[in-house]
């Protein structure tokens, strides 16, 4: 952890990693993607529409996922003051919001045939649009706060920017519990520590789609990292210039 | 105590008032944020005729009878504490049916009829191929009725 944090032994990991992880994910995530629709049975119930779990989890767990690693990195920049902590919670924030955001659009899409409803307010889904909002929050704050108390100079987050992330963290496990303490529109959790309620034959693709989109998530964030960075070099380059 | 220990513990000290605060609130919250209602809360709290509320559990088997219009249904919703009778003009999502989860919106008739202007299929968290469904329908876990009404 220590040694990683010294930026410059970082992009020296970081480079090789970016390429095998962006591709290595997105390979993964189209060969689950490609099973999901053509290799594994209807449901019995829902028919094919059943097929966009295949995307709708993942995503759902990165946009939660996202904000635990965000979080985590705040903490690490209060606590600890690493130059890299910051710049890594702001290189979550935008895939994180991303794939909120393509949860939440995936449920809207798969709750039309299902429940017949495209938006409800139930727990689950308020839950989670509140997620998306605090990723726009997050980010809005970390570039509003830009050269605020040292910390956000090359490139990381100020100091209240850092808090907002972590508290943020509270609403993460309000999703994850939303539909087991309130009456709620969105079915209970399917995969739990007992087991799965996912016949096996449906379930299989998932496990390729969640590492593989897993993967490219870790891949968009060590090129967004690296760019962060960059752009902070330049700009100390720029400043240097401008002085002398 | 060097400062960024200080800083540790009075992190760790704030994340922990935080979830202890955020657990009360939405423990405070309870059933306030409940979706729907199901038959047994209606039973227990009694709800006034006319007033707008979301009901929700399992259509009972057998229960549906159409009316001669075609788009007129009658049948009942039961969670295991309760069973209300609910009437409906309109389509109902495909997902609508006998033994399976729904919740409706509408309000309760002075006869005790549960009056839907909305209709939603609401399913568990189970997904199977078309070939298992049998298996699980007569075998010990009855399909549905764990999970609508918690």
């Amino acid at each position: 952890m220590h040694a990683l944090a010294n930026p410059a032994r970082f992009l020296k990991i970081a480079r090789p990693l970016t390429p095998i992880l962006t591709l290595g994910g997105a390979g993964l995530a189209t060969v689950g993607a490609w099973a999901g629709l053509t290799q594994t049975p209807a449901d019995y119930l829902q028919g094919d529409s059943v097929r966009i779990l295949y995307v709708h989890v993942p995503a759902a767990w990165l946009g939660m996922g996202g904000w635990m690693g965000l979080a985590i990195a705040c903490l690490t920049q209060i606590v600890w003051r690493h130059p890299l902590a910051g710049i890594a919670a702001r290189a979550i924030a935008v895939p994180g919001m991303v794939f909120a955001g393509l949860c939440l659009a995936t449920g809207s899409i798969w709750g039309r045939p299902t429940w017949g409803t495209w938006w409800e307010w139930d727990g689950r889904m308020t839950s989670m649009l509140v997620l998306f909002f605090l990723y726009a929050g997050f980010i809005a704050l970390a570039r509003a706060s830009d050269g605020q108390d040292g910390a956000a100079e090359g490139g990381g987050i100020s100091r209240v920017t850092a808090i907002f992330g972590l508290v943020g963290a509270v609403n993460v496990p309000i999703i994850n519990r939303s539909v087991v303490w309130w009456n709620s529109l969105h079915q209970g959790p399917s995969i739990t520590l007992r087991g799965s309620s996912i016949a096996p034959e449906i379930l299989w693709p998932l496990a390729l789609t969640a590492l593989g989109f897993t993967l490219l998530f870790a891949g968009i964030v060590l090129m967004r990292m690296r760019a962060i960075l960059a752009g902070a070099k330049v700009e100390a380059r720029m400043r240097r210039m401008a002085a002398a | 105590m060097k400062a960024k220990h200080q800083r540790l513990v009075l992190a760790l000290v704030a994340v922990g008032a935080m979830s202890g605060s955020a657990l009360l609130a939405m423990s405070a919250l309870g059933d306030r944020a409940a979706y729907f209602q199901a038959p047994s809360d209606v039973a227990r709290t009694g709800i006034e005729p006319g007033r707008a509320i979301r009901l929700g559990g399992m259509v009972d088997r057998g229960s549906i009878s159409r009316g001669g219009d075609g788009v007129s249904i009658r049948f009942t919703v039961s969670d295991g504490g309760g069973r209300v009778p609910v009437r409906f003009t309109g389509i109902t999502p495909d997902l609508f049916r006998e033994g399976s989860g729904m919740v409706a919106e509408g309000r309760f008739g002075s006869d005790g009829v549960f009056v839907a202007d909305t209709i939603l299929a609401k399913h568990d968290e189970r997904y199977m191929p078309p070939g298992m469904n049998t298996d699980v329908t007569s075998g010990s876990a009855s399909p549905g009725t764990t999970t609508v009404a918690r």
